[in-house]
């Protein structure tokens, strides 16, 4: 079975790395980056490619479950917030804890409500599942703004440790690398993804559910397994987020921004492949702080939301499909 | 009397007036979501832009909130049916409702937003009127008019709408579109044309709900977020489509929210409606009144 | 007036799969003509080709309805409704949620049948008395005899001068296609219909046929001009009967 497998994973991608050369080549990417940002020699330049990575890890998370299975998350901010807040307490409790260790409880933590938000409601139709997400993100939000350890309504200060562990310098490099490691990650979680059995399942979801439940895809585990990685890579992505802001409150950790950028990235970039949700989070996050320097913060949100209905309506799929339709 | 026995009563009270313009604002979704089987999340947007032309014929004009919403139905009848033109042609006829088709309403709702901040601030608006503020005195108690009148509006927007539904041909026609399109089609009616006019006819009952939205509260407008889960929730609970299911939940969700904001304070009343939401889906997704 | 129908030279089929290969009849006005076939040999392509459900890639379909000529390939289905060609389809295709009244008024929704809808209610009624007791019931929840019966009634609602029927006897117990089969006779005299029946049940389909086709693998195998005709034919009795 597993040869078959395969065999089947090569008859699809007969170019392509191996799975430990394609973590390589992304870990020297990500080294090349992180130089490049480094001798660019001041700190804004750290904080708008955190941002930039931080959608990547968004996006690619968002596309494991709505790319590959066809489920549409509304609720992104309530994983992304899960993994902030988690971060929150960790930090009041236990400051003594690295960084990685947090992003990791996080995760598991974000992972954990995507099982059970996707255990209520997979069994019923897909617009069912978007509709719950919707609802979970409020409330989320609500619990955390009656929270009062965290914070409440006020909010919370996190201080950010002055000097970077490790590699010396300001904090945010530190944050940038980690950010750019938990990319890396994401990126070849997702690429092994589409190359597996796991993979082909969620595929089989996407173009016919029916079809699949009747030829024995265990498709409510499958769902589960998508829902669990998706959220807890979202919740990943917002562990560090509190060391990055140093005060985060309620209306700044879920503000909608994320999920329109979490949903519009792979939507513009393409959903079928790991490269979609990178393709867009360069073109738009670069484009957005492009506007932002030039011509208003304000007008910079409403860039994802303005091409991603474009996109879905005259390009669904994405740069990525346009390019492949072209080599064809 | 005792007082906890008072609060119980009048946030009954409240609660099935919020009930009533719940009904109003939610009865466009019982019709694009329960008759069309369309997901359209955007709808808190129409529903705010709704109360921001209130706002604007109010304030600049000096008309009666309702009326100006009233006037400008024709155009938001004539925007659902391009809405409705345009997801047909991008997503309902490729067969990509699911996953672009959502993700489309979810941009709209974005931009209308983003859009709303970039006009109007983030500034809270409020309305003008007679009924905006005092009471009807019935002795035993008091009904503030500002929850009354959109009561009366939301009652009247679900008597009309059933009458219109039950009794046209085109209301039929709408009823049955989602049941069997094709059988529609020897019935004589065209079902993309019977979608597009059900599809305006939400468009401006969310336009009208959003008036009655400005006169029970000052709005800004990230408002609109928190009638996403309202609106779906009362659907989804009432059973999709059934517009006597829908005036249930809306019932029951203005009370619960009503007694949490009274007994547990009114910072969870939010969470109530997305608790619904979740319990109704987990436990009985086909509603209250669902077969 | 007269309203009749003509199929010439129909090929039709779905991708890559023929189902018609160069068909042609005709149904004269006032007749009712069966198309006799097994499963899988065209019938109901045949049906939804007329009714613009599935488009034909070569041959034309005319009707002539009160007198005027019209090309049917390339009208929509409900163009096709509108000109006054009713259609019951295989499966019945209720609105399950709405009440059998709903159905029924649905059926009238073409502009011309609105005026005549009240007499033409009181007729679906006479005739199927069964379906004015159950008028306030969801169509969804009645026996398979009184859908059909539903589904040949909402299709008389629209007032049409040709009526199509598709398999009017599939998933009937015995007594009930002869009754069904007896109301379709009685409903094309009341009304002064066009018929064309597409049937399996050669017996009972041709107790009230004038004429029939036989259609076998997308083909007209024969065309019997007369019921006695289609009686005493071998190729029916090896075809049917299995003699």
């Amino acid at each position: 079975m597993a040869s078959l497998v395969a065999k089947d994973a090569e008859r699809e991608a007969p170019r392509g790395l191996g799975h430990v050369a394609f973590i390589l080549v992304m870990v020297a990417v990500a080294a090349v980056v992180f130089m490049i940002t480094r001798s660019i020699g001041n700190s804004y330049a750290f904080f708008a490619a955190y941002v930039v990575v931080q959608y990547m890890v968004l996006g690619t998370a968002w596309n494991i479950l709505g790319g590959y299975t066809g489920y549409v998350n509304f609720g992104v901010t309530a994983f992304f917030a899960i993994g902030a807040y988690s971060t929150v307490v960790l930090h009041k409790l236990t400051p003594w804890m690295p960084l990685p260790a947090m992003i990791l409880i996080g995760g598991v933590m974000a992972a954990l409500v995507g099982l059970g938000t996707g255990y209520l409601t997979l069994r019923l139709r897909g617009v069912f599942f978007s509709i719950a997400t919707l609802a979970l993100a409020v409330v989320v939000q609500t619990l955390i703004t009656n929270w009062d350890f965290v914070g409440g309504a006020r909010g919370a200060y996190v201080m950010r440790p002055r000097i970077a562990p490790l590699i010396g310098g300001d904090y945010i490099q530190y944050l940038f690398l980690v950010m750019l490691g938990l990319c890396v990650i994401a990126l070849a979680t997702a690429r092994a993804i589409e190359r597996s059995a796991l993979g082909y399942g969620f595929a089989a979801i996407r173009d016919d559910e029916a079809a699949a439940e009747a030829s024995g895809v265990p498709t409510l585990g499958l769902k589960l397994i998508a829902t669990a990685l998706s959220g807890g890579f979202m919740g990943m992505a917002g562990a560090p987020l509190p060391y990055y802001v140093t005060y985060l409150d309620p209306s700044s950790g879920f503000s909608l921004n994320y999920a329109v950028n979490a949903i519009a990235m792979p939507l513009i970039g393409g959903t079928s492949s790991w490269l979609g949700p990178i393709v867009g989070a360069i073109l738009v996050g670069g484009l957005q702080e492009y506007i932002r320097v030039t011509i208003s913060s304000a007008v910079n949100v409403l860039v994802a939301g303005v091409l991603m209905v474009a996109f879905v309506i005259l390009a669904p799929q994405g740069i990525v499909g346009l390019f492949q339709r072209k080599k064809r | 009397m005792d007082a906890s026995a008072d609060l119980l009563i009048n946030a009954l009270i409240s609660g099935l007036l919020l009930g009533g313009f719940y009904a109003a604002v939610s009865v466009g979704v019982a019709i694009s979501f329960g008759m069309l089987d369309i997901v359209n999340i955007a709808h808190p947007a129409v529903i705010l832009l709704g109360s921001y032309v209130a706002f604007i014929g109010n304030t600049v004009f000096g008309i009666d909130p309702i009326l100006a919403t009233v006037i400008t139905l024709p155009v938001f009848y004539l925007l659902g049916m391009v809405a409705y033109q345009v997801y047909y042609v991008a997503f309902e006829r490729r067969d990509d409702q699911s996953l672009r088709g959502l993700s489309f309403f979810f941009g709209i709702l974005f931009i209308a937003e983003v859009g709303l901040i970039l006009s109007f601030g983030v500034d809270y608006r409020s309305v003008q009127a007679w009924y905006v503020s005092g009471n009807l005195n019935l002795g035993i108690i008091e009904l503030p008019w500002r929850l009354l009148v959109p009561f009366l509006l939301g009652m009247a927007m679900v008597v009309g709408l059933q009458l219109y539904l039950s009794r046209t041909f085109i209301g039929r026609a709408i009823q049955a579109v989602a049941q069997d399109q094709q059988a529609l089609r020897l019935m004589a009616a065209n079902p993309t044309k019977i979608k597009r006019i059900a599809f305006g006819l939400s468009f401006a009952t969310a336009a009208l709900g959003g008036a009655a939205l400005i006169i029970i509260q000052p709005v800004e407008p990230s408002i609109g977020r928190e009638y996403i889960g309202r609106v779906f929730a009362i659907c989804v609970l009432g059973g999709l489509g059934s517009f006597p299911g829908m005036m249930i939940a809306a019932v029951t969700l203005g009370i619960v929210e009503n007694l949490t904001a009274t007994f547990f304070g009114p910072s969870w009343a939010p969470a109530v409606a997305f608790g619904v939401l979740l319990v109704t889906l987990a436990v009985r997704p086909s509603g209250i009144l669902g077969r | 007036m007269a309203s009749s129908l003509s199929v010439s030279n129909i090929v039709a089929g779905y991708g890559a799969v023929r189902v018609l290969d160069d068909v042609s009849l005709s149904v004269g006005a006032g007749e009712t003509v069966a198309l006799l076939g097994t499963n899988g040999n065209g019938k109901s392509t045949l049906m939804k080709s007329i009714m613009g459900m599935v488009r034909p890639t070569s041959g034309s379909i005319t009707a002539i309805i009160d007198g005027t000529r019209y090309e049917l390939v390339g009208r929509s289905t409900e163009e096709i409704v509108d000109l006054g060609i009713g259609f019951v389809p295989e499966g019945r295709r209720l609105f399950p949620k709405l009440t059998v009244t709903e159905n029924l008024l649905l059926g009238a929704f073409r502009p011309t049948a609105r005026s005549a809808i009240a007499k033409n209610l009181d007729f679906c009624f006479e005739t199927f008395p069964r379906l004015q007791e159950r008028a306030k019931q969801l169509a969804g929840s009645m026996s398979g005899g009184e859908q059909q019966m539903l589904a040949l009634a909402r299709a008389l609602m629209s007032a049409p001068r040709i009526l199509l029927i598709d398999e009017p006897s599939v998933g009937l117990a015995p007594l009930l296609v002869q009754r069904t089969i007896d109301k379709i006779k009685e409903l094309k005299d009341g009304f002064n219909l066009t018929v064309l029946m597409a049937e399996q049940n050669f017996t009972q389909a041709v107790r009230i046929a004038d004429r029939g086709y036989v259609i076998v693998h997308g083909k007209i195998a024969f065309t019997g001009d007369s019921a006695e005709a289609l009686n005493n034919n071998d190729l029916i009795r090896e075809f049917y009967l299995g003699a």
